[in-house]
């Protein structure tokens, strides 16, 4: 039997069957693997840019803040802190927007809060202002003489340890603790003001010291007193000890 | 006698022509309701939801070296907004600090990525001729060799230049994490899936400012249109010399850095 020209050879009827069969398959995993919006922008799922929009926000943004607390607002605007955004201090408030009688933000009062910005550090940029918290009043939290909204302090500080922190402390553990800096600084009014501009004396004789620790000086029992006219030659008194720690050498 | 009835002497009567019309018409229903969707829904985005245009917008980010305190208050803020694992080693942006030495040593450290500030240790009583603070994170690429490397399509740049991570799309391979010249990206701990920097677009669609941006307390970052005349950051660009990390391998960073040291890698 001859076969006409025009039949198909029975392999590549199978083949043929076949090849409908793996193309039919590819489509349809194609189709169903391959989510639908995925291409639409770009060789991605566009529904993950909604995903990514969806994510719930905690930080309120500044603005929102003064809708309410204006007054606070209000002072920090002309205060150094005034880059500051309420939620540096404050924390995440978009919980606090929504509900703010049941979420209330943190409020950092504790010593432990300000050196993040305000400690000494060499790295940090020069004019920053910067302190040694283990120096700067210790103890003492900062809010108590500075306001956060405004923290320039309200009251120039009355004892000269706010601002000679190294020296008072030496002094606090020294033979000469219960010495006023005062007794040997005189000291104007006006340096609290403008401490370069009026500055305090320092005593400048030998007779000075003499004063409480020559023979015969009007002290407290047990000052050490030594022989003015032969005790250090002619050397004044604090090339060989410091006033703040007399004890070192 | 329907065909008789249809061609009255190869004249198309009445009633057979209206039904084919209304055929004809039938027909289009689909794709034309296909159309006037699409139609509609680009109409509605224009007019009802007019508020967020992903092709209007360029975003792009400034950092200035000089006004950095290295509070870290931007690596706590960036943790929380996006919750980002608490763990030291997980970050979406962190604060390096440099200390560069009399014989040109340079230390480079970021303790817990700098989440809870630094601290002076030891070397800074040696000579130190320089120091600062460098906060890093995700550069936006515009030419990102993540989302080249991606085998799956799971990290895309969309039309406002932000590079984004598809969550549910991702297989978790860590090829984008090794492509990253910037180390900017992390394998979620949980999720298994890779995590990166996303400008925080979820507040930035919505007119607000990336978390870091909003609690930094110096403003040394600085966020906004790379493209627009009346932009934060177009002015930042105009009043600072800037530069960006790694030139040479271009892959075009967003993020812009002002005052940067020739140290910094």
């Amino acid at each position: 039997m001859t076969r006409s020209p025009s039949r198909i050879p029975e392999q590549a009827t199978r083949l043929i069957i076949l090849l409908v069969v793996a193309v039919t398959a590819l489509v349809t995993a194609r189709a169903i693997l391959i989510p639908d919006d995925f291409g639409e922008y770009g060789h991605f799922r566009s529904s993950a840019i909604d995903e990514n929009i969806s994510v719930p926000i905690k930080y309120a943004g500044q603005a929102i803040c003064a809708d309410c607390h204006d007054d606070v607002v209000e002072v920090k605007e002309v205060g150094y802190h005034r880059g500051v955004a309420c939620e540096v201090c404050h924390g995440p408030a978009a919980a606090h927007v929504e509900d703010e009688e049941s979420v209330e933000l943190r409020v950092p009062r504790g010593r432990g809060y300000c050196p993040l910005c305000h400690e000494y550090l060499p790295s940090r940029p020069t004019g920053f202002p910067q302190v040694v918290s283990a120096s700067h009043n210790p103890i003492q939290p900062c809010v108590r003489c500075h306001e956060p909204h405004d923290p320039t302090p309200p009251e120039t500080p009355q004892e000269c340890s706010a601002c000679h922190a190294t020296i008072a402390r030496t002094k606090s553990v020294s033979h000469h603790a219960y010495v006023d800096c005062t007794q040997c600084h005189e000291t104007p009014d006006e340096h609290k003001i403008s401490p370069r501009v009026s500055i305090p004396s320092k005593p400048n004789s030998r007779a000075f010291c003499g004063g409480c620790h020559g023979r015969g000086a009007d002290a407290p029992p047990g000052t050490p007193s030594v022989n003015m006219t032969d005790h250090g030659g002619n050397y004044v008194c604090w090339q060989c000890h410091y006033p703040h720690l007399p004890q070192a050498r | 006698m329907a065909d008789s009835h249809a061609n009255n002497g190869g004249r198309i009567r009445r009633r057979s022509f209206i039904k084919k019309l209304f055929l004809a018409a039938a027909s289009l229903v689909v794709p034309g309701t296909t159309y006037a969707k699409g139609v509609l829904g680009r109409l509605r985005k224009w007019i009802v939801d007019d508020s967020y245009d992903p092709n209007d917008h360029y975003w792009g980010m400034g950092i200035d070296i000089n006004k950095c305190i290295g509070c870290g208050r931007c690596v706590d803020a960036c943790k929380t907004e996006n919750d980002v694992p608490r763990e030291p080693f997980f970050f979406r942006t962190w604060v390096e600090r440099y200390r560069i030495f009399e014989d040109n040593e340079v230390l480079v450290d970021s303790p817990g990525g700098a989440m809870e500030g630094f601290r002076n240790t030891a070397e800074d009583e040696e000579t130190v001729i320089r120091s600062f603070f460098v906060p890093k994170m995700c550069n936006q690429c515009d030419n990102p060799p993540c989302v080249q490397v991606c085998p799956v399509g799971a990290t895309f740049k969309t039309p406002d230049g932000v590079v984004l991570v598809d969550t549910d799309y991702c297989i978790g391979c860590r090829y984008c994490i090794q492509a990253c010249p910037y180390g900017a990206r992390f394998l979620h701990p949980v999720t298994h899936t890779a995590e990166k920097c996303t400008f925080c677009y979820h507040r930035v669609t919505q007119g607000l400012r990336p978390a870091c941006v909003e609690v930094c307390p110096t403003q040394a970052r600085i966020f906004g249109e790379t493209k627009k005349r009346a932009s934060p950051l177009v002015r930042f660009m105009r009043m600072n010399k800037v530069s960006v990390l790694k030139p040479a391998l271009n892959t075009e960073p967003k993020v812009f850095y002002a005052n940067l040291d020739m140290q910094v890698r």
